[in-house]
């Protein structure tokens, strides 16, 4: 028999017993509904888990440092590293240019943060200034702030960390637009002299802020490998309070108070512990860094990502492993949420292999005679499927519908009950495209399979025996 | 009457090549029964020429159903050899089997076995759909069908809106519709009155006689076998008793 008569047959067959073979499919549908509530739920909670934790900005980053950094860390270097045989390589701009240029790699910016006074309103206040990217702006941590993120890479404003707005003001709201004074020590290289030593001098202090034409010659001019510290200040305009600082690297966490664009951050040359160490290594006055951190497009990049960082002679560290965990856990969670769902699916499944025997009682005469009139036994066998894989087929798609609608409700009723406790709303479930087809798919299929035990029923059935049936 | 008029359309239905439309050589079928060995048809050998008319009479249980079941193709013999033109049919498949039903022969029965659900024209129409007949095609074949046993009128009704006389010419309309080469009826006239069953086997005359469709119909009424059919074979406890022409046997 060919399809179409096929087909057009079984929905005759299941039109005939219209109210046992809907029950049959409501069944069906409750237990794909329960199956894809299931599953959404647990989709959801990962999705808003591995959101919220890609959001803190630390899922997507991996901390670069030099190998000799990675030999302090990691005690006495092994025979096998080749990192301990041969000298380290610098973790300089050129390499930060060249870690830019890796596949799927966003921003690379260095840690920046210091220890200075601010002045704000004539008062002295001591404070931990942090440079905060660009890249930061989609960070969860800024999703509930008061005010706005920085206007540009370049902007002379600050982000006050809630704990020091408090500091400065008991109505933090009425910082934002205010101006502070950031005071800080500049290291400004010194000229190459051959007959000099490593030298670090004190200067007077200077005009607040430095032109660009300065900075440039003082970094063209050859440089001693010395530095002198000149104090300087710099305005800056309050523009937002955050309740958080959002993660910049592995370096450490919430101890940036004031936050500044990392471009302004790094722009200051501000002095650092490590400078002390640069110069008697007598590195030639370039900026090196301590550690990088590579924002990379997505957590799944990271490895790879790591690995291209490995090939350049850098150590790396990201928490991957910890995605990984997180996503094992999340699929047995899944794992075992589907399973509960599709008990439901098995009670169903037993439905319609009761509907498909019934139906064989029922239309044992009706088998006798389609097998009389010419009807193999393949074609009686392939009836009972396509009604079985319709009831199922119908039954999934009705079921995804009625597990979107429970999705639904219980957000609802969650983001009801988050408002109460004044929490920001989430989306509890998730049904993508791939649970709806698979749960569709798994539906029919699990349909074919509770046909297939009638359907060989009634293929074998004697067409004698059938005809004299009553 | 209707059956001559698509004489020519339906082409030559006798369609044998070796001078027998049926042969059976020994035919047994043998059933197990609460232990004990039934014989429902024990050696039996029978030749139908093409064309011919033969009732298969015999009282209850006398095993001619079985045979005609044989015939058909719904059973299989437990020993011996069924041939429908060149083929044996105890060495078919059973898809084979199946095409045999669809495509040689066609089948009456007492209770008429039409699908309730279905109307007259969806019942006829059945066959063409097994058979894989092209759907343009069906249409026309099925009016052909229903034109040869009178019932135009009656396309759209169900089997219970029809009375018993035309429920079994849909029956038999049904059985045509493939143009098989052999009509199998089994006690065709068993559930009608004897006016209704008398017009049932001059269309039956008919489509033999006008179609030289090969009959073979399975009786207990000795007079209208005697009036209608060639030959009379007489079963009896699954055996063979008697074979002849009709009017010698009554």
């Amino acid at each position: 028999m060919k399809l179409r008569d096929l087909t057009e047959l079984a929905a005759r067959n299941l039109r005939e017993a219209v109210l046992r073979n809907s029950l049959t499919t409501l069944g069906i549908s409750v237990g794909v509904a329960s199956l894809v509530a299931m599953l959404s739920l647990g989709v959801g909670l990962q999705e808003l888990a591995s959101t919220r934790l890609s959001r803190s900005g630390l899922f997507d980053a991996v901390f670069v440092t030099t190998q000799a950094n990675m030999r302090a860390f990691g005690g006495p270097p092994r025979a096998a590293d080749r990192a301990a045989t041969e000298p380290a390589r610098k973790l300089d701009d050129e390499a930060r240019r060249q870690l830019a240029g890796i596949k799927n790699v966003v921003e690379v910016y260095p840690e920046v943060r210091f220890p200075t006074e601010v002045q704000f309103e004539g008062n002295p206040y001591m404070t931990t200034v942090a440079g905060i990217p660009a890249s930061a702006r989609g960070d969860g941590a800024f999703d509930e702030m008061k005010g706005s993120f920085f206007s540009g890479p370049e902007a002379n404003e600050a982000i006050l960390q809630i704990e020091f707005a408090r500091d400065l003001s008991k109505q933090t709201n009425s910082l934002i637009g205010k101006e502070l004074v950031l005071r800080y020590a500049e290291k400004e290289p010194l000229p190459a002299d051959p007959s000099a030593t490593t030298a670090v001098h004190a200067k007077g202090k200077t005009a607040p802020g430095k032109s660009a034409a300065k900075e440039s010659a003082a970094d063209d001019a050859p440089a001693s490998g010395g530095f002198s510290l000149v104090p300087r200040e710099m305005k800056l305009r309050i523009i937002g309070v955050v309740e958080t600082e959002p993660a910049t690297g592995f370096g450490g966490f919430g101890r940036g108070r004031l936050l500044i664009p990392l471009q302004i951050a790094q722009n200051l040359r501000i002095a650092q512990p490590t400078d002390m160490r640069e110069m008697l290594r007598g590195n030639s006055g370039k900026p090196t860094y301590e550690s990088l951190t590579v924002r990379v497009s997505s957590p799944k990049a990271v490895q790879g990502v790591e690995d291209a960082i490995k090939g350049m002679g850098f150590g790396t560290f990201s928490i991957l492993d910890a995605t990984k965990n997180l996503r094992l856990f999340f699929t047995v969670f899944d794992l075992l949420l589907g399973i509960f769902g599709s008990l439901a699916l098995t009670v169903a499944s037993l439905g319609i292999i009761n509907t498909l025997v019934m139906a064989i009682l029922e239309r044992r005469r009706e088998i006798g005679i389609l097998k009389a009139l010419g009807a193999a036994d393949r074609d009686v066998r392939r009836l009972f499927f396509a009604e079985a894989g319709a009831m199922g087929l119908v039954g999934g798609v009705l079921g995804v519908a009625i597990g979107w609608l429970i999705g639904r409700a219980l957000t609802f009723g969650t983001n009801v009950y988050l408002a109460r406790q004044e929490l920001p709303p989430i989306d509890l479930s998730s049904i993508p495209w791939w649970m709806m087809v698979g749960a569709i798919a798994f539906s029919f299929f699990v349909s074919l399979a509770a046909g297939m035990y009638p359907a060989s029923r009634a293929a074998r059935l004697n067409p004698v025996e059938a005809l004299r049936y009553e | 009457m209707a059956a001559g008029a698509r004489n020519n359309s339906v082409g030559n239905m006798t369609g044998n090549s070796n001078g027998f439309a049926i042969r059976t050589e020994r035919v047994s079928r043998q059933y197990a029964m609460g232990g004990a060995l039934v014989h429902a048809v024990d050696d039996v050998s029978i030749t139908v020429q093409p064309g011919e008319f033969v009732a298969l009479l015999g009282s209850s249980g006398s095993g001619k159903s079985t045979l005609l079941n044989l015939l058909a193709g719904l059973d299989r013999p437990t020993s011996g050899a069924i041939y429908a033109h060149d083929r044996n049919l105890a060495e078919m498949s059973s898809q084979e089997l199946a095409h045999h039903r669809s495509h040689t022969v066609g089948m009456v029965f007492q209770a008429f076995n039409l699908l309730p659900r279905m109307t007259l024209e969806e019942n006829v129409e059945l066959p063409l759909r097994l058979a894989e007949v092209d759907r343009a095609e069906r249409p026309a074949r099925v009016r052909e069908a229903v034109e040869c046993v009178s019932l135009v009128a009656r396309l759209t009704h169900r089997p219970s809106e029809l009375s018993g006389g035309e429920q079994q010419r849909a029956a038999l309309a049904r059985a045509l519709v493939n143009r098989p080469t052999i009509l199998l009826a089994d006690e065709p006239t068993g559930n009608l009155d004897s006016v209704t069953g008398d017009a049932i086997m001059h269309l039956l005359q008919d489509i033999n006689r006008n179609l030289r469709m090969t009959i073979v119909m399975v009786t207990h009424d000795k007079v209208r076998a005697a009036r209608y059919a060639h030959r009379i074979i007489t079963m009896r406890d699954g055996k063979l008793v008697t074979a002849g022409a009709s009017d010698e046997i009554a």
